[in-house]
């Protein structure tokens, strides 16, 4: 019990120290305080998350156990955190990441008011307390109070602008969409309480080994987990809420959007493998979302026309190759990428806040070209995350995509063939919009041209930051044919991920060849993208690329099936049933008094006799009653 | 004597009672009807309180009970007093008022 971990509460508690002083103080402290204690609380974090890191490396993993949080019957829910290899790798990602996005964010959103700036500020705060929560509960109930948490302060972050009415609508749907996966995150939990009547991971996943569920059981948590992580991780198909969630500040969008919050989904994935593995039809249907997912949004993103659109929708693909990684029983390969991933995409979404910055808050890829020279070091570090995510090596993107090709294709070569089309269209769309960017000539006004300029320090320092982590992020998992013991992700996570026993094994040579098959292809992918958009100029768009720019009518079908019979539900409620209904059973009550006491008042005649005489009859009846039926 | 024949002696100038003072309009004839009706009441009263000590009595010389109803009739005979009176006086008002003692006359209260 007395272990050094214990007072890893800090970790969660300094961002909601940090929120509380933000949020409160946000109509008196000054922008610089508010910043400075906003990344330092984060700062803080990530310095004791380095910590237990390294504890953990020496083979200190921990739960502490700090109080009941809930107590129902014979149910116990302990407050409690579990400290091991995956939640440890976790609190790096969500810390470090988080912390240079808060830095970045100090200089970006300068231009609001002082009390925005604060509001702002806790919120982000907010939202890393509650990321952590997630990863660091050691129980079903405290990660969903994380998982429920992140989705409030993303509500709170997209429609942060809250007097745009489409970033507030933005706002609900991204709430709404998480909420239908939290449905089915709280179903499971009660099916899991309502057998084994714990939540704690370490119980569950010791109930589940020694078979205490049934089959059927199995399934159906892992199935209703897996729709919570669908809402969480934006799959289909729950996941159009990622894209308008881009109305959020960039930042925003880099931190909740690409960094943390969907790989709440993964993780939770992960830290349930266990169950996962030991359901063969969950397993399916995650690969099966995930690869789906991966492909549509990938050809959706080729004709987005909005820098942080494309990015988005890249999110989502790269969300459906951890998904599809989680699916195929590589587990480490998933962690790996959300790692690599949350370094890249970070960088690409900062990197967009740099040129929408630049460009004075234009979006629309359509105005911009020729950027390169102008922002040198953006265009320099986004050509970094670019290639990363693009999966040329050395670069990390290229080891941790490769992990997961390489489980597709000990799993099958049919999904081996659709993930690497999806890499190879990953490729294509994001050199395309490297090249509309960056490359040929500048199509926006002589104002925006003189406008145009690099941003300052606090933004550039933390894309350098991330773009060397997207370098080098992939060292810490070689695949074990090119450098022997290379893996070390894999074997640092061995304790807490159910290796299935590797099926087959794949010879090197095979590997190779994926290898260099995958990085010929993806380079392929990027000069048919330099030869098609070097140049680029905006013209309409026919037939499929016309549906693609229109993201398959997704949301229009969406519109179609759910949105419209629900708005129509309702209005016939609020029209039929609540004007005729309801109110007709209140107004009708009123009606019903005022007409009867209309009635009633006929009795008042002020005729003394009148009055008597019905005294008497009632008194009459009275003692009918008493005598004569009673009995 | 059977109780029989005092209860209905007391119903009947009971029903008297009822009866005047629903059909009359006179308003001494109902005050009078309704002292009938009193009287009505008191008379079973004591009749009953009588049956009753009869019957202690006989178990037990030293007996007082069912002597209580004799003292409610007592009471009612007080208050009737006192009614009476009240009564009385609000009728010469009324004759003063309006020249007449017919109750439909009086039906002012509903406006």
């Amino acid at each position: 019990m007395n272990n050094v971990l214990n007072i890893v509460y800090l970790i969660p508690l300094l961002p909601f120290i940090g929120f509380l002083i933000n949020g409160l103080g946000r109509k008196w402290l000054p922008k610089s305080a508010v910043g400075i204690i906003g990344s330092g609380v984060i700062l803080g974090s990530f310095l004791l998350s380095v910590w237990v890191f390294f504890q953990v490396k020496g083979g200190n993993t921990h739960t502490a156990d700090y109080f009941n949080f809930l107590s129902v019957g014979s149910l116990t829910i302990p407050f409690a955190f579990q400290i091991d290899q995956l939640s440890s790798i976790f609190l790096l990602i969500i810390t470090g990441v988080g912390f240079l996005i808060h830095v970045y964010s100090t200089s970006y959103m300068h231009d609001e008011t002082k009390e925005h700036f604060g509001r702002y500020f806790a919120y982000l705060n907010l939202f890393v307390f509650f990321m952590l929560l997630l990863v660091m509960g050691a129980n079903y109930v405290i990660m969903f109070m994380g998982w429920e948490g992140v989705g409030l302060s993303s509500y709170l972050l997209i429609g942060y602008w809250f007097k745009n009415k489409s970033y507030n609508k933005a706002a609900s749907k991204a709430f709404v969409m998480n909420r239908i996966g939290d449905l089915a995150f709280l179903i499971a939990l009660f099916w899991i309480i309502g057998k084994i009547n714990t939540v704690s991971f370490s119980e569950v996943f010791s109930a589940a080994s020694i078979s205490k569920f049934s089959a059927t059981d199995i399934t159906g948590i892992t199935l209703l987990l897996f729709i919570g992580a669908t809402g969480k991780s934006a799959q289909i198909p729950l996941y159009t809420w990622l894209p308008d969630a881009m109305a959020g500040p960039t930042p925003v969008s880099a931190l909740i959007h690409a960094a943390t919050m969907v790989t709440a989904g993964i993780y939770m994935i992960a830290r349930s493998n266990i169950l996962y593995s030991l359901s063969e039809v969950t397993m399916t249907v995650v690969a099966i979302t995930g690869l789906l997912t991966a492909v549509l949004a990938a050809t959706i993103a080729l004709k987005q026309n909005d820098i942080k659109k494309v990015l988005a929708y890249s999110t989502v693909s790269q969300l459906g190759y951890m998904v599809l990684a989680m699916g195929l029983g590589a587990y480490t390969a998933g962690v790996f990428h959300v790692m690599t991933h949350a370094f890249f995409k970070a960088l690409l979404f900062l990197g967009a806040g740099s040129v929408i910055h630049a460009m004075g808050g234009v979006q629309d890829i359509r105005y911009m070209g020729g950027l390169s020279g102008k922002i040198k070091i953006t265009f320099i570090t986004f050509l970094i995350a670019c290639i990363a995510i693009a999966g040329i090596p050395p670069f990390s993107g290229f080891f941790s995509k490769d992990a997961i090709l390489l489980a597709a294709w000990q799993k099958s070569p049919v999904i081996y063939v659709i993930a690497l089309l999806g890499a190879l269209l990953t490729a294509f769309y994001m050199f395309r919009l490297l090249f509309i960017t960056f490359t040929g000539k500048f199509r926006g006004t002589e104002e925006q041209k003189h406008h145009l300029h690099e941003s300052p320090s606090a933004m550039t320092i933390p894309l350098i930051i991330l773009a060397i982590l997207s370098v080098v992020g992939g060292f810490i998992g070689i695949p074990n044919v090119i450098m022997q013991g290379g893996d070390k992700l894999a074997a640092f996570l061995q304790p807490v991920i159910a290796t299935n026993g590797e099926a087959h094994h794949v010879a090197a040579s095979t590997e190779f060849m994926l290898m260099g098959l995958s990085t010929a292809l993806v380079i392929l992918a990027i000069v048919a993208a330099w030869y098609m958009f070097r140049n680029y100029q905006y013209k309409e768009s026919k037939g499929l690329g016309k549906v693609l720019e229109n993201k398959w009518y997704v949301d229009e079908m969406y519109d179609a099936a759910v949105v419209n019979p629900l708005k129509k539900f309702g209005n016939f409620l609020k029209n039929v049933i609540e004007k005729s209904g309801i109110d007709g059973v209140v107004n009708g009550a009123g009606r019903l008094v005022q007409y009867g006491s209309r009635q009633f008042r006929l009795l008042q005649s002020g005729q003394t006799g009148s009055y008597i005489l019905l005294m008497v009859l009632s008194m009459v009846i009275i003692f009918i009653i008493q005598f004569f039926l009673r009995k | 004597m059977p109780i029989n024949y005092y209860i209905f002696l007391s119903v009947a100038l009971f029903c008297i009672g009822i009866v005047g003072v629903l059909t009359r309009r006179n308003a001494i004839i109902v005050f009078m009807c309704i002292e009938l009706m009193l009287n009505a009441v008191n008379l079973l009263l004591v009749a009953f309180s009588k049956m009753h000590h009869m019957k202690a009595l006989a178990a037990d010389v030293a007996s007082t009970a069912g002597t209580d109803g004799q003292l409610f009739v007592f009471f009612i005979m007080v208050v009737a007093a006192a009614e009476v009176s009240v009564g009385l006086a609000i009728i010469v008002m009324m004759y003063r008022n309006i020249h007449s003692v017919d109750i439909n006359f009086l039906n002012r209260l509903k406006h």
